[in-house]
């Protein structure tokens, strides 16, 4: 036999958008085992949707080759067709659609991230202005709220948990819907005695290890924080020098908040006065080095936009941007005193259009970076603003992410392109006219990428082995495209060596910089702006502006009364879901090794309301919507709010090619009827879902 | 008890499974059977709030272990210098009778070759001078390997750190 041959190979995991730093142990070929990268982590760690990257990369129930479906959309009738077959199909429609409708009418959809440069090139450089992606049912809100405050989305910031002494969660099951990362250092924090306060409308991992839980009223989040900012306004225990240097609307602040008293928001939430005094109280002994989660999925209601404004708005109280233990901004390689790392969107002309879905224009106040994904449908079915004929899919299943996948569907049936480019069978692929398999994280070498924070850095993502199948690099896929359509002039690379030097040139580093950890340092220590007059904030004013700029210039107020979250109708439940460790909501749930951990949701009922329908743990109920009906296991708990039932999201799939997540569970996307629509901040309003339960004999 | 062990830090379990998936993908474990398992026992209310715990249940390499007695072939061994069990899969017979004496459970059938097999510690790591894979990976440093004696240790000065936690220091 021959000798063995081995290698480590540093890269960036793809098994879920966290997007963690991993080392890759190859033997003879094939992938060994996957760990985290000490290099980064200082430690192997890695979370179990990583550590089944190597099932996943074995598993044969994914994409395989180039498909051209052979029968209706969504039909499962599909022909095995070459690259060349399947990319001139794709081509020769796009061309069709654009000579027709205009370059508009191309929208090009993926999970955004920090992987996006390519895509936003390509629809760029076709003429279209229509780039968003699946944040209108994640993160709109927050990044929205945070834009409107302060000028620069969510992630521009960063939580330092190291030094954070007291942190309040608002139903971010941060232990079990994790980041590997973020999971050890706020389990470290723990141990370094930080405390924590956690409100959810159910218990779960992260509740059990909380100094303070309650259980609140579906939406009633906002109302707890305006009670804690009550009290801090009112016994002045914010940081005065802060908020008199960097916060423009106090006075309106305070003057919103009167009627808001923490015995109001005990009556509002459920949760007791003095709770709230405490919390506000605990907080401000130990500011600034207080985290609020601002959160991640947070498609949760109408006014979520300003329930996470008003988590910003106590930072801002507490003196919490710039602080040791609160928010630290997040610096890039230009704060680092490097060139920029070069961007292939930058080659294109600026595009002159008015955007598909409102954003810029019916929307100003939203951004353009995530646009969206929820007006596919309308658009496409009313043709409005213009029409919309061509949708390439890029790694995105909004059938499986959105509200009401029936309606969604029925505007791409209208589309006369559908493209979907994946690694895995996908909702969105299965109705798709081609599928391009993209060749898996661990087989494709991507672009170098910026890791802001504190500490910026630069990473990428390196292929480790050969494709299994018959699949590409996205940035391969994109070349091919774009010499079909006349826009090759914008993908100057024939390798991806080519495109890392193109990305590298102007900051004195190069390919090989990459090899012994995986992550290039661009700062030897913390980079730490002045808290004086260094912070730099976005804002025309250049400061956090409590009345917001962005909203009173386009007719939205500032300080909206509050106003109470619908209550489910009689006989109803509000559907709530949220995820585990071992899943990315959908795309995991037929990997061998995660599937065996956890093969099915159930429904969490409150044991009150289970008694009153003669439900136990275990039954198997029907949950239904609006003419959609569902049925999954109970779990009957005293621990869930008894207005709410709770499942983990994605599950139900429907594709015939995945055999162990085949129609094991409940869709719930599928109950989220009407939902596809735009809150204040840019979200679906996910959980305004109102079911019915009924126990099956 | 061999002269290693595996302590779990409860207090930094969160019962996330990475164990059992780097186990799994570390040993080439087939679907259905789990060299270690977490079992959460909960949730309990504790001083007004519902708390969970998350029992690893590895291999314990018993220092006499009931699956080398039951065995009638000699596959199961306990290796002399370090106390390891594990199996001789060319010895295996797939009788099944150490599956039957472990109270623990932790003897697995493997489907595809009609043979027990079980966790050994990782031993080929042990030897290189790694950690096992349910180590090496856990998300938040929660399992640590150590000897039996360093163990008690870490429990101590746990303990010792929490009573004294806020107190001024000399």
């Amino acid at each position: 036999m021959s000798e063995t041959s081995k290698k480590v190979v540093y890269s960036v995991c793809s098994m879920c958008t966290v997007r963690c730093p991993i080392e890759i142990e190859v033997e003879n070929g094939a992938v060994k085992h996957i760990w985290g990268n000490p290099h980064v982590l200082g430690g192997r760690f890695l979370c179990p949707r990583g550590a089944a990257g190597k099932v996943f990369e074995n598993d044969s129930e994914r994409l395989q080759g180039p498909m051209i479906r052979s029968g209706e959309r969504g039909s499962g009738e599909w022909r095995k067709a070459t690259w060349d077959e399947a990319l001139d199909y794709v081509a020769e429609r796009l061309k069709k659609v654009i000579e027709t409708y205009g370059p508009e009418s191309v929208i090009l959809g993926d999970r955004g991230g920090a992987f996006t440069d390519l895509q936003k090139a390509f629809i760029k450089a076709l003429g279209s202005p229509n780039y968003f992606n699946h944040h209108g049912s994640c993160s709109n809100s927050v990044h929205n709220a945070h834009n409107g405050l302060t000028g620069q989305r969510r992630n521009t910031v960063s939580y330092d948990w190291k030094n954070c002494k007291y942190a309040v969660l608002y139903g971010r099951n941060i232990l079990e819907s994790i980041g590997t990362k973020e999971a050890k250092d706020f389990i470290d924090a723990l141990e370094n005695g930080m405390k924590f306060t956690y409100f959810d409308i159910r218990w779960n991992y992260t509740a059990a290890k909380a100094d303070r839980f309650h259980i609140i009223k579906p939406g009633s989040d906002y109302a707890v924080n305006l009670g804690i900012i009550h009290t801090l306004i009112s016994e002045k225990l914010y940081d005065a020098e802060f908020v008199n240097r960097w916060v423009v609307g106090f006075d309106e602040l305070a003057k919103f908040i009167s009627p808001y008293t923490p015995e109001w928001a005990e009556k509002e939430s459920g949760v007791p006065a003095r709770e709230i005094v405490a919390i506000a109280h605990e907080m401000a002994e130990v500011k600034p080095a207080v985290i609020l989660y601002a959160g991640w999925m947070t498609a949760w209601t109408e006014d979520d936009y300003y329930f996470r404004r008003s988590i910003y708005m106590i930072y801002a109280l507490l003196g919490g941007y710039e602080a040791k233990g609160g928010l630290l901004f997040n610096k890039n390689e230009v704060d680092a005193g490097y060139k920029p790392l070069k961007k292939f969107v930058d080659l294109v002309p600026k595009v002159d259009k008015k955007r598909f879905d409102g954003v810029g224009w019916k929307y100003k106040h939203l951004s353009a970076d995530y646009g969206l994904a929820q007006m596919v449908p309308h658009a496409v079915l009313n043709e409005d603003p213009y029409p919309v004929k061509a949708f390439i899919n890029y790694r995105f299943d909004p059938l499986s992410a959105f509200p009401d996948p029936e309606k969604f569907k029925e505007g791409l049936r209208k589309l006369d392109l559908l493209v979907t480019i994946d690694v895995n069978y996908s909702h969105t692929g299965w109705v798709s006219d081609v599928i391009l398999p993209e060749a898996t994280y661990l087989e494709r070498t991507d672009s170098v990428i910026v890791k802001s924070g504190p500490k910026p850095s630069l990473w990428m993502r390196r292929k480790a082995v050969e494709p299994k199948f018959d699949a590409k690099p996205k940035w391969w896929i994109l070349k091919q495209l774009a010499d079909r359509l006349g826009i090759g002039q914008y993908f100057p690379y024939n390798s991806v060596e080519d495109i890392i030097a193109f990305q590298l040139q102007d900051m004195g580093l190069k390919l090989e910089d990459f090899n012994s950890k995986g992550t290039v340092s661009l700062a030897k220590d913390q980079i730490m702006w002045d808290r004086k007059d260094g912070l730099k904030f976005k804002t025309p004013s250049k400061k956090i502006e409590f009345v917001s700029s962005m909203l009173e210039e386009n007719g939205i107020p500032s300080f909206p009364p509050y106003e109470s979250s619908k209550e489910p109708p009689d006989g109803f439940f509000r559907l709530t879901t949220g995820k585990t460790a071992v899943h990315t909501q959908g795309t995991t749930l037929n990997n061998p090794y995660l599937n065996e951990i956890q093969p099915e949701n159930s429904l969490w009922i409150n044991t009150a309301e289970a008694d009153k329908m003669g439900i136990k743990s275990g039954d198997t109920v029907e949950i239904s919507a609006d003419g959609v009906a569902q049925t999954i296991k109970a779990y009957v708990t005293d621990f869930i709010h008894p207005t709410a039932v709770y499942t983990l999201h994605g599950y139900g799939r429907e594709i015939p090619l995945q055999s162990r997540a085949f129609k094991k569970g409940m869709r719930d996307n599928t109950l989220m009827k009407g939902l596809l629509t735009v809150a204040v901040g840019g979200n679906c309003p996910i959980t305004d879902c109102f079911v019915k339960i009924r126990k099956l004999s | 008890m061999s002269e290693y062990y595996i302590y779990q830090d409860q207090k930094r379990c969160i019962g996330c499974r990475a164990c059992e998936v780097h186990c799994k993908t570390k040993n080439d474990v087939p679907v259905g059977a789990s060299f270690c398992k977490i079992i959460p026992v909960g949730p309990k209310v504790q001083d007004g709030i519902p708390r969970i715990k998350f029992i690893f249940m590895p291999c314990f390499h018993c220092e006499t272990p009931w699956c080398v007695s039951a065995c009638p072939t000699g596959a199961m061994q306990r290796r002399t210098e370090d106390g390891i069990v594990s199996v001789d899969k060319s010895l295996c017979i797939g009788c099944k009778a150490c599956i039957t004496a472990c109270p623990w459970g932790s003897p697995q059938w493997n489907k595809e070759t009609g043979r027990v097999f079980k966790c050994d510690y990782c031993k080929d790591r042990i030897d290189e001078g790694l950690e096992p894979a349910c180590v090496t990976g856990c998300t938040t440093a929660a399992l640590k390997w150590v000897s039996p004696s360093e163990s008690s240790s870490l429990k101590r000065e746990k303990f010792a750190k929490k009573i004294t936690q806020g107190a001024p220091t000399s």
